[in-house]
C-alpha cells in the first residue's frame, strides 16, 4: 500500500486546464467534443482520465498539447498559457510535454530503424552531436527494458506490440520531459503484456520524476496507476477525486455505472443484470441540462433544465450532479 | 454431464503454411460442449482460439490443413460436403464475430441481411420474414425495429451493429452459437449489455454457446466451463467455479493475476508475466509456457506435459508442477 502523503489541495499544479471548449465542425454540424472542462494535475501526480469512446478524453489530451486548438479556455503549463503560444515558443514547450499513443505499431514509422526513431526528438530539439544522441538513445532504451545493441538497427515490424510500446515510451522519454500524456497506452495489448507496460510506466514515472495524464476507458487499468481520477461523459467532466475514494464511493451515477459494468474475474460475483441503460447520445446534439440524464436512473426535471456544476461532496472529491450518490459533507 | 455432447472437437490440429515455415495454430485440441451449455475459451492473441473456432465452423483459410474430427449433432463437419455444411452454418451453427462492421455487409440494409438469412434457411415468404426480422431486432433490444430494417450498418453505433449481428445469428434458432470476442470492440457499459443479451437469449432458447475471449473477467460469471489456451493447446480445462477456485496451471494463475483489480489500491505493482508467447513457427520441445514460467524445471523444457485429469475428472491441466493448494491472486 502506498500512503498518500501529498497535502490537499494540490499545492503546485503543473498543468491547469481552465474552462476548455473544443468543437469540431463536421458536415455543417458541430461536435461538442470538450465542453467547459477545468482540471488540474499536480507536479508528480498521475491523473487518470476515463470515459467511453467519443466522450472527448482524447481530444482533451490533444488540446493540452495544442495539437487541436481550443475554441475557448486556457491551458496553463507551469504557469504559461499554451493556448496563446505559437511557433518556436510552442515547440520549445512541447519538449517538456510528450504523448504516447494507443497503437504502438502504427505510431512508429515502418521504414526507419529504432535507433533513428528514438533519436528523432533529439534531432528536432537541436541536439547536434550524433555521439551525444546515441548515448541518450542507448540510455533510454535500456531504461525501458530493451537491449540497445540488439534493437537500434532493427525495424518496427521485427517487434511485438508490447516491445513497440516500449519503443514509443523510450521516444517519449528521450527528451527528459516533465509531463507525459498517455492516450490508451495499453488498450491494444494482451493481458500479460499490459501488466508489463503498466509496471514500466510506474517505474519510469518514479525514475524520471514524471507527471502523467493517463487516458483510458478501462477503469481497473486507470485505478492501477492513478492518484486521482477524472470521469468524462459526452464532453463534460462528471467527477474528479482521489482514485481510492472515487472507486469506493462514487458520487456521480455515471461513475457508478462504469464501475458496475466491469466484468469481475470471479465466478461467485454474479454480473449485475443490465446495469447499463441505453447508449450515449450523439455529441452533435447533447442533451440539455445534465448530459447523462437520458441514461440516468436518478434524472428528473431539474436535470433537464439545469447544467449541474462540479461541487466538492467529500474532501477533494467533486461531482457534477444534482442527485449525487453521496451526500455533501 | 452424461448427456451426449452437442459438439465434440476431437484431436483437432490446424497447420498454416507461412513464408517462415509451418505454423501450428491449433495443436491436438479436444473439447466438448453439451446442449444448452456455455464454454469459454480464453487466451491471448495468437494462442489459436480464433483458429479453433474457424476450424469448428470449417471457415479456415484455403491453405490451412486441418486434422481430427469435429462432431456436431452426430455429423463430422470436417468431412461434410460443402452444400450440407453451408445449410448447417447459419441454421443450427451460428457465429458472432468481434467486429460487427466487417461481418455486416455495408451496402445492404439491415432488413435485407436479416430477411435473406431467414428466407435462405427457414423458407419464409417475404412478409413473414420481414415480420420476423422486426421481432428479432426488438428481441435484441433495438428500439424502433421497423425503421432500423431500412437502415444501413454505418447508420448504427458499434453496440447496435453487434445487436444486429446477434439478431442475424439467432434468427434461425441455432443449436450452437460461437461468439468470437463479441464485445472486445465495444465500450464497457455496452459490453455488459451485449453479454447480458447473449446470456438471456441463450437461456430462453436453450442454445449452447462458445464465448471466445482474452478476458477472464468475461468468462467468470457467464460460462459453465472454461478452456484456457496457450500456444495452440488447451493447457487447462474445468467447470468455471472449479477453475477459479483451484487453478492448477501456472499460466492460468499468471493470467488472472496480471489483470488489474478494481479492489486493489492504486500503484499496486501488477504481477506481470515476463517475456512473451513463443514463436508458433518454431515449436518448443517441452511445455510452451516453460520459458516464462517461474516453476519450470529441466523436465518442462524437455517434455510436453499431457492434459491430465486433476482430483475431479472434469478438471484437466497440462503441467508437471501444478499449483495444488488454492492459491491467492498474486501470492
Amino acid at each position: 500500500m502506498t500512503q498518500d502523503i501529498r497535502p490537499s489541495p494540490p499545492p503546485d499544479p503543473l498543468l491547469k486546464v481552465q474552462n476548455l471548449v473544443v468543437e469540431y465542425a463536421v458536415g455543417g454540424k458541430t461536435i461538442h467534443a470538450v465542453s467547459d472542462v477545468s482540471l488540474e494535475v499536480a507536479r508528480g501526480e498521475t491523473l487518470g482520465l476515463v470515459g467511453e469512446s467519443g466522450c472527448g478524453k482524447s481530444t482533451l489530451g490533444r488540446a493540452v498539447l495544442q495539437l487541436r486548438r481550443a475554441q475557448s479556455g486556457r491551458v496553463l503549463f507551469d504557469g504559461e498559457d499554451l493556448t496563446a503560444m505559437h511557433g518556436d515558443a510552442l515547440r520549445k514547450m512541447r519538449q517538456r510535454v510528450q504523448l504516447i499513443f494507443q497503437d504502438p505499431i502504427a505510431s512508429l514509422n515502418p521504414r526507419r530503424r529504432i535507433g533513428d526513431i528514438v533519436a528523432e526528438p533529439l534531432v528536432i530539439s537541436g541536439v547536434r552531436d550524433p555521439k551525444k544522441r546515441e548515448e541518450l538513445v542507448r540510455e533510454v532504451l535500456g531504461a525501458v527494458g530493451l537491449d540497445p545493441s540488439l534493437v537500434m538497427g532493427r525495424l518496427p515490424h521485427e517487434f511485438s506490440g508490447g516491445q513497440c510500446q516500449r519503443i514509443c515510451i523510450a521516444r517519449a522519454l528521450v527528451l527528459n520531459p516533465e509531463f507525459v500524456i498517455c492516450d490508451e497506452p495499453v488498450s491494444a495489448l494482451d493481458v500479460s503484456i499490459r501488466a508489463q507496460i503498466l509496471n514500466l510506466l510506474e517505474d519510469m514515472k518514479a525514475r524520471f520524476g514524471l507527471t502523467l495524464l493517463f487516458i483510458a476507458h478501462d477503469l481497473a487499468v486507470v485505478k492501477a496507476v492513478s492518484d486521482r481520477v477524472a470521469v468524462m461523459y459526452l464532453g463534460r467532466l462528471c467527477e474528479v477525486g482521489p482514485s481510492e475514494q472515487v472507486f469506493a464511493h462514487p458520487a456521480h451515477p455515471y461513475t457508478a455505472l462504469l464501475i458496475e459494468a466491469i466484468p469481475v474475474p470471479d465466478p461467485d460475483v454474479r454480473p449485475a443484470e443490465s446495469v447499463a441503460v441505453g447508449e450515449p447520445p450523439s455529441p452533435m446534439s447533447p442533451p440539455s441540462g445534465c448530459r447523462f440524464r437520458t441514461r440516468c436512473p436518478r434524472a428528473d426535471q431539474r436535470c433537464n433544465d439545469e447544467v449541474p456544476e462540479l461541487r466538492e461532496l467529500a474532501p477533494r472529491q467533486f461531482a457534477a450532479c444534482h442527485h449525487p450518490l453521496i451526500a455533501a459533507g | 454431464m452424461t448427456e451426449p455432447a452437442l459438439l465434440s472437437v476431437e484431436d483437432v490440429s490446424v497447420d498454416l503454411p507461412t513464408p517462415r515455415g509451418n505454423l501450428r495454430a491449433v495443436d491436438h485440441v479436444d473439447l466438448t460442449v453439451g446442449a444448452g451449455r456455455t464454454l469459454g475459451i480464453v487466451g491471448e492473441s495468437g494462442c489459436g482460439k480464433t483458429m479453433l473456432s474457424r476450424a469448428i465452423l470449417h471457415l479456415l483459410p484455403k491453405k490451412a490443413k486441418l486434422s481430427g474430427r469435429v462432431m456436431f449433432d452426430g455429423q463430422d463437419l470436417v468431412r461434410l460436403d460443402p452444400e450440407r455444411l453451408r445449410k448447417l452454418r447459419g441454421r443450427s451453427l451460428a457465429v458472432v464475430f468481434q467486429d460487427p462492421m466487417t461481418s455486416l455487409n455495408p451496402v445492404l440494409t439491415i432488413g435485407t441481411q436479416l430477411i435473406e438469412t431467414l428466407q435462405e434457411h427457414l423458407e419464409l415468404d417475404g412478409a413473414a420474414a420481414k415480420r420476423r426480422s422486426a421481432e428479432l431486432l426488438a428481441a435484441v433490444g433495438i428500439p424502433a425495429p421497423e425503421q432500423r430494417l431500412t437502415q444501413y450498418p454505418h447508420q448504427l453505433s458499434g453496440g447496435m451493429r453487434q445487436r444486429v449481428a446477434i439478431a442475424i445469428a439467432l434468427s434461425c434458432e441455432p443449436k450452437l452459437l460461437i461468439a468470437d470476442e463479441p464485445t472486445t470492440a465495444l465500450d464497457v457499459t455496452i459490453q455488459a449489455q451485449i453479454l447480458d443479451l447473449l446470456a438471456r437469449e441463450q437461456r430462453r432458447r436453450h442454445m449452447a454457446m462458445i464465448i471466445i475471449t482474452h478476458d477472464l473477467g468475461v468468462v467468470a460469471g457467464r460460462t459453465d466451463e472454461v478452456a484456457v489456451m496457450y500456444a495452440g493447446r488447451v493447457v487447462e480445462r474445468a467447470p468455471t467455479p472449479l477453475l477459479f477456485k483451484n487453478m492448477h496451471m501456472p499460466y492460468t494463475q499468471a493470467l488472472l493475476a496480471a489483470i488489474p483489480r478494481i479492489d486493489a489500491a492504486p500503484h499496486t505493482p501488477l504481477p506481470a508475466i515476463s517475456g512473451r508467447p513463443p514463436d508458433p513457427t518454431r515449436p518448443l520441445q517441452g511445455c510452451s509456457f516453460a520459458p516464462r514460467c517461474r516453476y519450470a524445471t529441466g523436465l518442462c523444457h524437455r517434455e510436453k506435459p499431457a492434459l491430465t485429469p486433476a482430483e475431479s475428472p472434469e478438471h484437466r491441466f497440462a503441467c508437471f508442477h501444478p499449483i495444488l493448494a488454492p492459491a491467492g491472486v498474486g501470492a
